[in-house]
This record gives structure tokens, C-alpha cells and sequence, in this order.
């Protein structure tokens, strides 16, 4: 069985969990953004928690299926129909062959997995079948969708059923305004002491330069850097460094003025001083803004920080237990 | 090689910190800065904490990337606590020997069409971003670096061997550091904006790195030429390609051999064929005995590439 892409959407891919082991050659993490909602898709309709699904940014795809299927939707706030009638959210519906499934532009959120019963069926390369687009490879055909692409899918579990639904208490938190929690370190100690209280009290509104390698952040004020001779190797800016390496949720400034936070398509290292680092259990909450959100950065310690990620560990498992049956 | 005694190399150790500064980059990324600096000590000093903890094979770590002057170490804190990986990196640090001053690696000879039509056009496109709009990139690198010509700055870049000393920014993208004195380094600044396009396979250079631009795309480096050499394949098509789509690995040796243009036609005709190979050859290197006489040492390494 197969899909049919009648329009792509504005930025669509298939993604999975990911494809860690190759950072170290500038080959990055990828897949889906919002991996709380990746994993809840996969579970509505009887996939492996990581099969690779189709993920759509603002605004979805429009999808022709050539035969039966059972597919969920979850992530963003969105109508989603088939056939021009509204189906729910984060609940599995069956369509038949010739059905067409489509989107309105997302009103909350920004990214919504699509998972088909069975898995989107693309070449695993260095183990994932997710997207890479700087490197073109992964996905399908190394880019995002395009009108007149037809994606096979993989069989799907016997499991696989409409009609099933996911506890309203477990659904991430969409809004409007959000609170990032930020480990600060790295280069922090370079940031004059004005700068350093500025970061964390300021609100910043997501820029239109927010895609899948990192989101940028403007409003705030100005970060200034402590002056010194510039080392070896560095750069003029006291925003410089020497080239390393960028951890994933890393927040780069670069010149002082608007803040980027990388996300699982980051470009691996840079010359540009980081101050801090956007915690893992707070990475999903990115993928879900739009432009012109806004973010408060939360200063966490470590304890902070594995806190959140112990709770966040916790809710998915409850999720999983009660999508187990 | 020789075993030298009488080692002259205490200035540029030295200006590596005796430890390095640990910060930890969110609940799952260890960020270890051996250096604010860049030198080849530092570099050295990085990439021998990299193989130890890679040796070790600690469940839990997860990624492990040497870059230039600093690590960065991915693990997972479920598996692996923060203060216990922090602690294993400190005792390694602290254990170093001998050992982190040599490396078995590979040295390759990489072609380079200096002054190619592909990258000028491409100047040309953004001469309103660059320092001095009236030169070409390597025209401006020349002057900036006290050479009295093109000719002689493409001897000074394409004379002395560089190491890999980071792979990354995009897949498959190396960073380079040339062999050479402090002195006689090549420095030039970026860009003044980052451009939206850079041919495939062009050599750039910003502070004090060249690099090869893996895919065409947006860059802020000077551009000086462009080399026939794929270094980044997903289909993986040539042999070097064997085991991983990218060529490059931290630790290795680079030589640019200049090439006409007559050459890099010919050359690329061997890519599309499909025949195309690089000069590849093991080497071990010696950071001591390299600083103790780098051109001496060069000069042995380039017989090494050249097999005799």
C-alpha cells in the first residue's frame, strides 16, 4: 500500500526517533522534533514507539491513501479531515482506499505526526529512517515531500484498530507562552552580570528563522560578552570562540543580539559562544512553537534539570501503559 | 622517525591550561574546553581524552566529538550520572601519559584548483559582504598575510600539511589546522555577512581553519579554490566511500596539491566515472618530535605520502 502526496504542506518529512552515533562527524540526531508526540502516534496505532511517521510543520500535507488504513494524528491544534469531514486528534480512525486525508493551517503548535498503522516504509540509512536535509539522505529521497511522492508503508500490526485514544491528562501542554527551563553554562561565565540576569527576566518572541536545526529568538535585550583579547584562533567578536562543538538545545548568541537554540537537525559545532542549555525534558515544547511565540528561559541546576526528565519519563510511561492494550 | 632529545617544544605545550574547564551543556552533553586557544597541543590533548573514553566504552555514552581546542561528550544521565562521567573524564585527564602525544592516523594528498572560475563567479555575486570589495578572497588573504603574491601565498597554504582537527558544522565538513609555527599561520576574517551560497567542494578559510565545504550551501569563509575530490557521498559510490558516506576523520593529515585546470578536468572525468581515487597513506605522528623541528618533520611526512 501506498500514499499519495497531493500537496506537501509547507514543510513535511519523514522522521522516526532519530539517528544517534554520528555527530561526531557532523551528522546530527534528526528526527521527529516533538518526540512526545512521535511516540504517542506510533502507539495509537500499533507501531514500535520509534517507526518513522510523516511530520508537517503549520501547515499539513494533503494525503491520498490507495488502499485501508488506520492512521492518528497528534502534535499541533488542527482540523483534520479525510475526505472534507472533520476525524479527532489524538485518537486512531481507519480511511479506505481512495480516501483523502488533509489539514487546516495548525492554531496552536506547531508540528503534528501523522502515523500510519505499519510505519512509513523508507531506506534505513546509518540506522534511522529519519530525514537529513543538509546532508540530503534519510527520509524520502534525502528532502522534504513534494506533490506527486508516493510513500510505501511497511504491514502493519495486528494490533491496529481504530478508535484508539489517548488519556486528555497525558496530551502535552500547547500555548501561546512558554517557559523553557535552561541549565546555564558553557561560555555564561562571558556574559557581563547585567546580561546574565537580562537573559533569564526578559520574554523573547520566536523569529520567522525557526525550522528544524534551531530557533531564533529576538525581542530581548542585547547580551553583552566580558571584553578580553581574543584567544588564538577565536574571532574578532567577543561572541567568538574557537570552533567546538554544539550540544543539542545549546543557546548560541551570536554578536550579542538574538538567541538560537538548536534542535535535532543542529549544525554540529560552531564558532559562536553558548550560554546555556534548553534541559532535554523542555525540547519537545520548542518544536511546537510558531513564530511570534513567546519564551521565558527558567534558570534549572543539574538536580533541576534530571528532576524534570525523571517526571517527564514518568508521564511517557504512564502513556505507554495506557496505550499498551 | 627519529628520537629527539633535545626538545624545543615547552612554549606551545605550555600555553595549553594544565586542566581543562568541564561545564556540562544541559542534563545530556559534558562540554570539555581544553583551550580557549587554538594550537596543536590543545588539539592533541583533545583527541587523546576522545580515545581513551571511546576505549572505555562506558554504557551510557552515548557520542563522543573531538573539535578543534574542546570535546563534547552526549551521554545519557539515566544510564550514566552526570558527576560520574564528569569524574571518569577528570581521572582520564589527569592519566594522560606519553601516549597523548602521538597518533596513528592517515596523511592524504587532496588536489586543489586554486583560483577556480566557480568560486570567483561566486565572489563576485557577494562582493558587498567582504572586507575589500576590490579584491578577489585570495588576493585579500595574500596581502592580509604579508605575501607578495597569489603564487606565493598558494605556495605558504598548499607547502606545509594540515590535521583535521574537527569534522562537523554539516555532515561530512572538515576543519583544518596547519602544521606550521604560530607565526606563520594563515588568518583571515569571515566574511563581514555569511553568503547564501558556496560551490560544493570549495576550500575556505576564516580565522585560523580551512575547511571544504561538503555541500553547497551558505558560508562565511574565504573562498581560494575548489578541489575535484567528493568528500561527502550518501550514495557512497567511490571506493574511499567504503564504510562511511564521509572521508574525513579528526586526526587526519592533509596535503592540498596545487593542480591546473587541465588536470582538474581530468580528474573530475575519474569521479564520474567512478574510478576516482585518493593518495592514502598510514602514518604515525609524533607531537613532540614535530615541535622539537616542524619542517624537518613535515619534510619526513611528505616522504612518507609520497612513499619513499
Amino acid at each position: 500500500m501506498a500514499i499519495d502526496v497531493r500537496k506537501p504542506g509547507l514543510a513535511t518529512s519523514v522522521q522516526d526517533a532519530g539517528r544517534p552515533g554520528y555527530y561526531n562527524l557532523g551528522i546530527p540526531l534528526s528526527g521527529a522534533l516533538d518526540q512526545q508526540s512521535l511516540l504517542l502516534a506510533n502507539l495509537l496505532v500499533g507501531n514500535d514507539a520509534g517507526a518513522a511517521v510523516i511530520e508537517c510543520t503549520l501547515l499539513g500535507p494533503e494525503l491520498q491513501f490507495d488502499a485501508p488504513a488506520t492512521v492518528a494524528v497528534t502534535g499541533a491544534e488542527a482540523r483534520v479531515k479525510v475526505n472534507g469531514a472533520e476525524v479527532p486528534r489524538n485518537e486512531s480512525f481507519s480511511v479506505q482506499a481512495g480516501d483523502t486525508l488533509s489539514f487546516d493551517f495548525m492554531k496552536l503548535g506547531a508540528r503534528m505526526c501523522i502515523a500510519v498503522a505499519g510505519g512509513i516504509d523508507v531506506p534505513v540509512v546509518l540506522g534511522s529512517r529519519s530525514t537529513y536535509g543538509l546532508g540530503a539522505f534519510g527520509g524520502f529521497k534525502g528532502r522534504k515531500l513534494m506533490a506527486g511522492d508516493k510513500l510505501s508503508i511497511g504491514s502493519a500490526s495486528p494490533s491496529a484498530r481504530a478508535g484508539k485514544s489517548a488519556p486528555s491528562e497525558l496530551l502535552p501542554p500547547l500555548g501561546k507562552e512558554v517557559e523553557l527551563r535552561v541549565l546555564p553554562g558553557l561560555y555564561f561565565h562571558r556574559l557581563q552580570e547585567v546580561s546574565m540576569r537580562s537573559f533569564f527576566a526578559d520574554t523573547w518572541t520566536v523569529g520567522s528563522e525557526a525550522d528544524r536545526i534551531g530557533y531564533r529568538y529576538k525581542n530581548g535585550t542585547p547580551l553583552k560578552f566580558v571584553e578580553r583579547t581574543p584567544p588564538f584562533g577565536a574571532g574578532a567578536d567577543p561572541s567568538n570562540i574557537v570552533d567546538a562543538g554544539y550540544p543539542y538545545g545549546s543557546i548560541q548568541v551570536p554578536g550579542g543580539r538574538e538567541p538560537i537554540i538548536l534542535h535535532r537537525d543542529a549544525v554540529s559545532g560552531g564558532g559562536y559562544a553558548m550560554v546555556g542549555t534548553v534541559i532535554s525534558a523542555d525540547m519537545d515544547l520548542i518544536a511546537q512553537m510558531q513564530p511570534n511565540h513567546k519564551a521565558r528561559f527558567v534558570e534549572v541546576d543539574m538536580a533541576g534539570a534530571l528532576a524534570a526528565r525523571a517526571d517527564k519519563r514518568q508521564r511517557l510511561g504512564r502513556l505507554r501503559a495506557a496505550l499498551a492494550a | 622517525m627519529t628520537n629527539s632529545k633535545n626538545v624545543k617544544d615547552t612554549e606551545e605545550l605550555d600555553s595549553v591550561p594544565a586542566k581543562a574547564r568541564y561545564t556540562f551543556g544541559g542534563d545530556e552533553h559534558l562540554f570539555i574546553e581544553v583551550s580557549e586557544a587554538m594550537s596543536l597541543p590543545a588539539f592533541f590533548k583533545g583527541m587523546a581524552i576522545c580515545t581513551e573514553l571511546q576505549r572505555r566504552a562506558l554504557p551510557g555514552v552515548t557520542e563522543i566529538c573531538p573539535a578543534n581546542a574542546a570535546l563534547l561528550v552526549r551521554f545519557d544521565p539515566d544510564v550514566i550520572a552526570p558527576d560520574a562521567l564528569l569524574q571518569t573524564l577528570q581521572s582520564i585527564e589527569a592519566g594522560l601519559g606519553d601516549g597523548a602525544l602521538h597518533l596513528q592516523t592517515r596523511i592524504i594528498e587532496i588536489p586543489v584548483l586554486y583560483n577556480d572560475p566557480w568560486t570567483h563567479e561566486t565572489q563576485m555575486r557577494f562582493r558587498e559582504r567582504h572586507q575589500d570589495p576590490t579584491s578577489t578572497d585570495i588576493e585579500y588573504a595574500a596581502r592580509i598575510n604579508g605575501h607578495a603574491s597569489v603564487d606565493e601565498f598558494i605556495a605558504a597554504h598548499s607547502g606545509a600539511p594540515w590535521f583535521v582537527s574537527m569534522v562537523g558544522f554539516v555532515a561530512g565538513l572538515p576543519f583544518l589546522f596547519q602544521m606550521v609555527e604560530r607565526e606563520r599561520q594563515i588568518e583571515v576574517p569571515k566574511y563581514l555577512s555569511p553568503r547564501t551560497d558556496t560551490p560544493k567542494l570549495t576550500l575556505g578559510h576564516g580565522g585560523c581553519f580551512s575547511c571544504i565545504y561538503s555541500v553547497r550551501g551558505a558560508g562565511g569563509y574565504q573562498m581560494f579554490g575548489v578541489t575535484p575530490a567528493p568528500i561527502f557521498d550518501p550514495a557512497q559510490r567511490l571506493s574511499y566511500f567504503k564504510d562511511l558516506m564521509v572521508f574525513f576523520q579528526p586526526g587526519d593529515i592533509v596535503k592540498w596539491k596545487p593542480i591546473d585546470r587541465a588536470e582538474y578536468d581530468r580528474q573530475i572525468a575519474e569521479v564520474e566515472a567512478g574510478t576516482y581515487a585518493l593518495r592514502i597513506v598510514p602514518v604515525s605522528f609524533s607531537l613532540k618530535e614535530f615541535l622539537a623541528d616542524p619542517d624537518g618533520y613535515n619534510q619526513q611526512l611528505l616522504k612518507v605520502l609520497h612513499g619513499n
